[in-house]
């Protein structure tokens, strides 16, 4: 049934970040959102989740809305919906095997045997094979976000979101976490929603695009239709080109 | 004319910010009664907790105590020389333990050991968005972190309390028969001449109170951490000043309630 994101308005204070930003990620796509920074990605993602309420608008995950559900309504809904965050947000306290274990004992029904299988199966996948027992502290960057993907995907979640998955990773690193994204799409049927700057990921992921701009949807289509868009602001940015944005603000 | 106005503007915005933070922690602490009932989240992580609030505290707390004890029994000496019999010595020091110094100073030192120790793992949780995700792995955040926290607060205070009462005691005894002219018998015989058992409970009460207020304390501020680094030290330092100033006011409120 998909994530339908409609009207969402949500403001900090003063600051307006989602001034009435709709789009919707249908069933077994991946759909990437772009804008610039401090343009209300993340915003958007949490609201998906739960973790932040809107001001107006609402968000519809697999059919219930997001808005209206209590916290055990909440908590059911976040057993089907994975969250990669940016900077991987793992437990310090725990090891990486423990860290991916979190979900499943509290999202499935496995037994310690089986959590264990999975846990490993999961660290095979992001290529953190023989890190179980290290603590987040002795992994570099670009392993923590592989070790964040590896809890986010542990539940075998009906929906993925990823906060900046490529980010600050090296080329190599990158292309392995656009392929494990591309393998939950096309193999699981994963609905996944990407937040990134990272052009050459976004094209690599997309089953479409949309883009985040001034609080609202500037830009919906398929990656064609981006690379055809006249739009001056989508242009500048998946072109890298300041003076266009600048010119439309 | 707005010059002589600012202090007043000031104190009163300063007074609606404390009312509005007791009316944030009264809702804090209403929730963590509701998340009681996620047993199957915070009991297990209920044992652990209890060594860090409690067992690990032992040693500041028998410390204190140590010394307190020391200083208590020379000073009461110090005092009654000539006036009063010294066998009072054991009097005052086994009643200032039980009913002021031990559990105050014990909750104090454990303000700024446990309360701080809380609010800043909290705190970077929260700031590294950790207690985020907690919650999109479907653990009620309260029940993971404050239920456990508190409840270790609650147990283990009195325990580490009653320690560091018997230690002032010992330490009081110790220094009674080797720096005064007192025996064991004058002491033990000073120290349960005005003995009763409700000392013991209120003693008890205090610490329970003391555990529950510092540990809900060092959460609350440690959930509404905001910013980096310097974000945790803040809420690290409020809770510490806002746990030791509850201590004192609790203190005050037992004493009038049921003194």
């Amino acid at each position: 049934m998909g994530i339908i994101i409609r009207d969402l308005h949500k403001s900090f204070g003063s600051k307006v970040v989602l001034d009435g930003f709709s789009v919707e990620a249908r069933d077994g796509e991946t759909l990437v959102i772009l804008g610039g920074s401090g343009s209300g990605k993340s915003v958007t993602l949490k609201h998906v989740v739960g973790l932040l309420t809107p001001d107006a608008g609402e968000v519809e995950v697999d059919g219930e809305v997001v808005t209206t559900l209590k916290q055990e309504g909440l908590f059911a809904l976040r057993r089907k919906v994975g969250y990669v965050f940016q900077f991987a947000a793992l437990f310090d306290s725990m090891t990486l095997a423990e860290n991916v274990a979190m979900g499943l004992r509290r999202k499935s029904d496995l037994d310690e045997e089986g959590i264990a299988e999975r846990v490993d199966e999961c660290l095979r996948l992001v290529d953190l094979e023989g890190y179980g027992d290290r603590a987040p502290s002795e992994l570099s960057g670009g392993q923590r976000k592989r070790a964040g993907i590896a809890r986010a995907i542990a539940t075998r979640p009906q929906y993925l979101l990823y906060d900046e998955p490529t980010t600050g990773l090296d080329p190599v690193t990158r292309a392995m976490i656009d392929q494990l994204i591309l393998r939950m799409s096309d193999e699981l049927g994963v609905t996944g929603i990407v937040i990134t700057h990272d052009m050459d990921s976004a094209f690599r992921v997309a089953d479409r695009f949309a883009m985040l701009h001034n609080g609202r949807c500037r830009f919906q289509g398929s990656p064609d239709e981006i690379r055809a868009s006249q739009d001056p602001v989508v242009r500048g940015f998946i072109e890298g080109r300041p003076e266009l944005l600048e010119k439309e603000s | 004319m707005q010059l002589l106005l600012k202090p007043f503007v000031l104190l009163g915005r300063g007074g609606v910010s404390f009312a509005a933070g007791i009316g944030r922690w009264g809702v804090l602490t209403a929730d963590t009664f509701r998340a009681l009932r996620h047993v199957d989240v915070w009991l297990r992580l209920l044992i652990p907790q209890m060594a860090r609030v409690g067992v690990d505290s032992v040693p500041i707390a028998l410390f204190i105590a140590l010394f307190t004890g020391i200083v208590l029994a020379l000073q009461a000496s110090y005092t009654f020389t000539g006036a009063i019999p010294l066998y009072f010595v054991g009097v005052l020091v086994g009643k200032t333990m039980m009913l002021e110094l031990g559990p105050v100073l014990t909750g104090l030192a454990l303000s700024g050991r446990v309360g701080a120790n809380i609010a800043a793992e909290i705190g970077t949780m929260r700031v590294t968005e950790q207690i985020d995700a907690l919650e999109t792995l479907a653990y009620p955040p309260l029940a993971y972190l404050v239920v456990p926290r508190a409840l270790a607060g609650i147990i283990m205070f009195p325990v580490v309390t009653a320690l560091a009462i018997g230690m002032g005691i010992v330490a009081g005894w110790i220094t009674a028969i080797q720096l005064l002219d007192m025996s064991s018998a004058d002491f033990f015989n000073g120290l349960t001449l005005f003995f009763l058992p409700f000392d013991v409970t209120y003693a008890m009460i205090k610490a329970t109170s003391f555990g529950f207020i510092v540990t809900t304390i060092g959460c609350f501020f440690g959930f509404h951490t905001q910013g980096g680094a310097e974000g945790v030290g803040d809420s690290t330092t409020r809770a510490v000043v806002a746990s030791s100033m509850a201590i004192l006011v609790l203190n005050a409120f037992w004493a009038i309630v049921l003194l």
